[in-house]
């Protein structure tokens, strides 16, 4: 090594929310660390869509909701069943979300990140920019720093957290990976920011001034492939898109861009997005194979945490959250070590200790069979909302059958579609995947 | 024989994103990200390049709201030596005159005041307030001009105020020679290229084709993260109020207007026709306007 070399006490690779969640605690805890994040800053590579949570996004940025850029506070969950024109909603409104600490919120995650990295920063870690970590050096047995891609861009530390995101090289370079990343376990997230004024938008999805909606839409949307759409109220824009295995849409031809045109065009999501000019385009990936795709998460001198830990609850459309306790975890692993000097995989194994009492892998582990059970049931996001909605329709048409027709109708409508072992099946498959 | 170089840079609207409000003909600032100025990216590199070459140092310097410390921090990461930030209130809306006129003073401070003292407009001298680290300032470098204002008329403007020769629209620096202090360059012209030279000191304004920005080396960018900037108020300088900013500004912007949008072309023909069936189309249609087509023999 030249003297030129620098040596931390940590490397962090990725300023995603696993990365910075990690560089912040390992800076307020004293330690030396870097930062390595390849977009041009924290968040330039993100398109996510989706909601961060106060909760846990307090725990490692205390009260964050007082100066980061936040969208819209939700007050609103709606879930809705839908065919090509009709839908069944379910919606959940409370006030209780509208006050601090409020529950969830909408965010651009470009400014969002780039506020973390921001405070990140202000803790005092060192946040490099631009820069792609290609490979790891090893000492050993033991990882001993990183390869970046630039000049003379060898640096060393006691510790490195692979934060890198959903695209794990650096996982599997460290030989932490258990199988190669398959189109299984991942799905494809297409999205469209259209914009609407602020007092269009909430007109239109009938929320108070600041209150957002975040509307998650099973069914036709998706072309009937196991995945849903999607559809987040921002300050002046509509974040609108579809997540669908992408194997599934390998296996039935379909382009992702399609979907996402079709579930534009889906009558009751035409009508809220009617008139809004579209912003963005952007597409990304997302690891959805639970529990059991989750790579080892310890080794000598490294530590994975957010999404390239596989760190995504599928079913509840979790991942920021997670992603940012692991992070957090990870940093406190790191702080505990290095009061012993001790960097070996038994020592930093206290981090998966950690990990199990945390809604992380409790929650990972219940639903480990849940993205199985759906991509090898693809009915229940094609036939069932079709027949739920069928039904609907029948039972709210008035006409000149009775009543107890229309119930002999409708039970006949739904046994020639679904028999009655297999809907029996169906619901105790989906119960033991899904509890 | 080691140089000392000047690199100015400015911080400006990314113009990729850069909107005008139809209705005050102003541009729309809000929420559109800064960039370094492109072209003052390529003078930092030809600063860099000067000095990994005969050894010296290379002082970046920028004026504008604190934030453009950001600027100059990513500068730093290039391997510039020493940044310097001339920020205040007084210095805010101030065209190419008053700019130069900052801008010479903190060359004059940077250079611990002891450039050319007899230089046509020099307004600063010994008795000014002067710079504990200063250091003779053989070479001042610019981009060719700003994205956001397009004048190409600060750079001139130092060479004018230091008593500087100028050579712009460089695309090429050849060599400087440290015995006759000269700098030989190319220089950009409408029609073409000229080979010119010029005494030191000398203010360049550098073009695209010059070079590209590095990608700077790792204990580059970690030492930057260390390095002081400089930061410099209008009572740091030797500068006259009444020259500074808005105040000394002569210029005033009346309008700004976004230009017509431009008539789509037209098609001729439509995809599947002969050629030969589209040619007469096209014949027909530049007849029907005046034009007549003369036939070319080969």
């Amino acid at each position: 090594m030249s003297a030129a070399t620098s040596r931390y006490d940590a490397i962090v690779v990725g300023g995603g929310p696993a990365g910075l969640a990690a560089a912040y605690t390992l800076a307020k805890g004293g330690a030396s660390v870097v930062c390595l994040e390849r977009g041009d800053w924290s968040g330039s590579k993100n398109m996510m869509g989706g909601l961060i949570y106060s909760q846990p996004t307090g725990s490692v940025f205390p009260e964050f909701w007082r100066e980061a850029p936040l969208e819209r506070h939700v007050t609103r969950r709606d879930m809705w069943l839908a065919t090509g024109d009709s839908a069944i909603k379910l919606s959940f409104e409370t006030a209780d979300f509208a006050v601090e600490p409020y529950n969830s919120f909408t965010v651009y995650r470009s400014s969002f990140d780039k506020w973390l990295s921001r405070q990140t920063a202000a803790a005092g870690a060192l946040m490099i920019r631009e820069t792609l970590v290609e490979d790891l050096l090893w000492d050993g047995g033991r990882i001993a720093g990183v390869r970046t891609g630039r000049p003379q861009g060898d640096l060393e530390a006691d510790v490195v957290i692979i934060a890198e995101g959903v695209n794990t090289f650096l996982t599997e370079k460290a030989g932490l990976s258990p199988c190669p990343p398959r189109a299984a376990n991942v799905a494809l997230a297409v999205k469209e920011v259209l914009a609407l004024p602020k007092e269009r938008i909430e007109d239109r999805f009938d929320l108070d001034p600041g209150a957002g909606a975040a509307i998650e839409i099973i069914g036709e949307t998706t072309g009937g492939l196991p995945g849903t759409g999607f559809i987040y109220t921002n300050r002046d824009t509509i974040s609108v898109g579809v997540g669908v295995l992408l194997d599934s849409l390998v296996d039935n031809r379909a382009e992702a861009y399609n979907l996402l045109e079709r579930f534009k065009q889906q009558s009751q999501v035409r009508r809220l997005i009617q008139g809004a000019a579209p912003r963005e385009y952007s597409a990304h990936l997302i690891p959805e194979g639970g529990y059991s795709c989750m790579p080892r998460l310890y080794g000598d001198g490294v530590l994975v945490a957010g999404d390239a830990a596989g760190m995504v609850n599928a079913i509840n459309s979790e991942g920021a959250n997670l992603a940012l306790l692991s992070g957090k975890m990870a940093a406190e692993t790191v702080l505990a070590c290095r009061e012993r000097g001790d960097f070996s995989a038994a020592a930093l194994g206290r981090y998966r200790l950690l990990l199990e009492d945390t809604v992380i892998l409790k929650d990972l582990r219940k639903y480990d069979n849940a993205t199985k059970f759906l991509s090898t049931h693809h009915h229940l996001f094609g036939l069932y909302p079709e027949l739920m909605a069928a039904l609907a329709r029948e039972f709210l048409t008035v006409d000149q059958l009775s009543k107890a027709e229309k119930e002999r109708l409708l039970l006949k409508l739904f046994r020639s579609q679904v028999p009655t072992r297999r809907l029996l099946k169906d619901f105790y498959q989906a119960w033991r995947a899904l509890t | 024989m080691a140089f000392h170089s000047v690199v100015c840079i400015k911080q400006v609207p990314d113009t990729t994103q850069v909107r005008i409000d139809p209705e005050t003909g102003s541009l729309v600032r809000k929420g559109i990200p800064s960039v370094i100025n492109p072209f003052d990216l390529f003078a930092v590199e030809a600063a860099l390049r000067l000095r990994d070459e005969h050894g010296g140092t290379v002082t970046a310097l920028c004026m504008g709201p604190p934030q453009a410390e950001e600027a100059l921090r990513k500068v730093l990461g290039y391997g510039v030596d020493r940044a310097v930030l001339v920020t205040d209130r007084a210095f805010a809306g101030a065209d190419t005159l008053a700019t130069t006129y900052t801008l010479a003073a903190a060359i004059r401070k940077i250079a611990g005041a002891r450039n050319d003292q007899k230089a046509a407009g020099n307004e600063g001298g010994e008795a000014g307030p002067r710079d504990a680290d200063g250091e003779p300032v053989d070479l001042v470098f610019c981009g060719k001009q700003s994205i956001d204002g397009d004048t190409g008329q600060v750079g001139p403007g130092l060479a004018r105020r230091l008593g500087f020769s100028q050579l712009t629209y460089v695309c090429s620096l050849l060599q400087i020679d440290p015995e006759k202090r000269k700098l030989r360059a190319w220089r950009q012209r409408e029609d073409g290229r000229e080979l010119l030279e010029a005494d030191l000191p000398v203010a360049v304004t550098i073009t695209e084709a010059c070079n590209r920005i590095r990608y700077a080396s790792l204990p580059d960018l970690l030492a930057a993260a260390d390095k002081k900037i400089d930061t410099w108020r209008a009572d740091d300088l030797d500068a006259e109020r009444g020259r500074l900013g808005l105040k000394g500004s002569p210029t005033r912007v009346n309008r700004i207007f976004a230009p017509p949008v431009r008539q789509r072309g037209e098609t001729v023909g439509e995809p599947g026709m002969e050629p030969a069936a589209v040619a007469a189309l096209l014949f027909d249609r530049l007849s029907e306007r005046g034009m007549k087509p003369g036939v070319a023999r080969a």
